[in-house]
């Protein structure tokens, strides 16, 4: 009786949610790009890379990866601060992480010359 | 615990897991999505159809992780969506036009999600506020234009205040004050993705970056 309630209940709880672990460290991204589109102008891309370098830190520590898209923005933050040179290097970050990512990324590598 | 009050837990925990486990779902019939996966979604910014202006963006900083952790690979939105602007589309309603093999000989994205926000924002009505998100996502194939896939989803939050009639004007004030700064329905928006590409047998099936790709039945 006892075993089948133990059973019921953790069927119960099998069913409603079970925390997968995340395939990647999402840390504040999404919510940088909320912020600078919310106030347009009043984040600076400094303090944008600052915390998502933070971010990087902490997933290189934990052994995750970063999401999609995640080393393409910040070559996108790089170049708005006119560091090529960076931007380069992230946009080929992405290209090798993501090769879905090449088309495009090839593209933007050929806006920077 | 007498074995009465046994047997009621385990009727209890019967029900729950009856109500949790096998409401009916008309599935979603996906036989374009498996005869073209996608490997790669391009996500460009929502119609808007409500009121709120800020939905745009306060739902295309929601978009990328849900469809990420389901296994595929999300184009940057906010890159996209500059790169689209400096090329003489810039309004989510323009870039809507673009045709499909445009874009992808530009990304060579697989698929491209088109959302329209059916309603964003929030309520104040005198004794409480309310939130919705209502989402609608149509996911077309870039080579072919056949629709894959297509879901909708809500999401609905209701701050409601005390019992007492003073404390609730000044607790929906409160509540309209900070949720002013906030945009309250960029957080619902989480939980209207939530139910839009989650559902087992309506929702966004496993990509290839998911440990669950291709194990559906």
């Amino acid at each position: 009786m006892r075993r089948f309630i133990g059973l019921a209940v953790g069927a119960v709880v099998l069913s409603g949610c079970v925390a997968r672990p995340t395939l990647y460290t999402w840390g504040s991204y999404e919510e940088v790009i909320y912020a600078s589109y919310a106030t347009p102008g009043k984040i600076p891309p400094e303090s944008q890379l600052e915390a998502l370098e933070k971010d990087y830190q902490q997933a290189r520590a934990t052994n995750k990866r970063m999401p999609p898209g995640w080393h393409a923005h910040l070559g996108y933050l790089y170049y708005q601060l006119g560091k090529a040179d960076q931007a380069r290097q992230e946009l080929q970050t992405e290209k090798a992480e993501f090769p879905e990512s090449a088309v495009l990324m090839d593209r933007l590598l050929a806006n920077l010359k | 615990m007498d074995l009465r009050a046994l047997s009621f837990v385990t009727v209890l925990a019967v029900a729950l897991l009856g109500i949790v486990g096998c409401k009916t779902v008309q599935p979603y019939d996906y036989t374009n999505f498996r005869a073209h996966p996608p490997r790669s979604i391009l996500v460009l910014p929502p119609l808007n159809e409500s009121t709120h202006v800020e939905g745009t963006y306060g739902y295309l900083s929601t978009v990328t992780s849900p469809i990420a952790e389901r296994g595929y690979y999300v184009f940057p939105v906010q890159v996209v969506d500059q790169f689209l602007k400096e090329n003489g589309l810039p309004t989510a309603g323009e870039m809507h036009q673009v045709p499909l093999n445009k874009v992808a000989e530009i990304t060579g994205a697989d698929a491209v999600l088109f959302t329209t926000l059916e309603q964003y924002g929030s309520k104040y009505q005198l004794l409480n506020s309310k939130t919705v998100v209502k989402v609608h996502a149509t996911l077309v194939d870039t080579r072919t234009g056949l629709l894959l896939w297509e879901g909708r989803g809500v999401a609905e939050q209701t701050s409601s205040g005390s019992s007492n009639l003073l404390a609730n004007l000044i607790a929906a004030a409160v509540v309209q004050a900070i949720n002013s700064k906030t945009d309250n329905a960029h957080n619902v928006s989480r939980l209207a993705n939530a139910n839009l590409f989650n559902p087992k047998k309506t929702g966004l099936p496993f990509g290839p970056y998911s440990p669950e790709y291709q194990k559906e039945p």
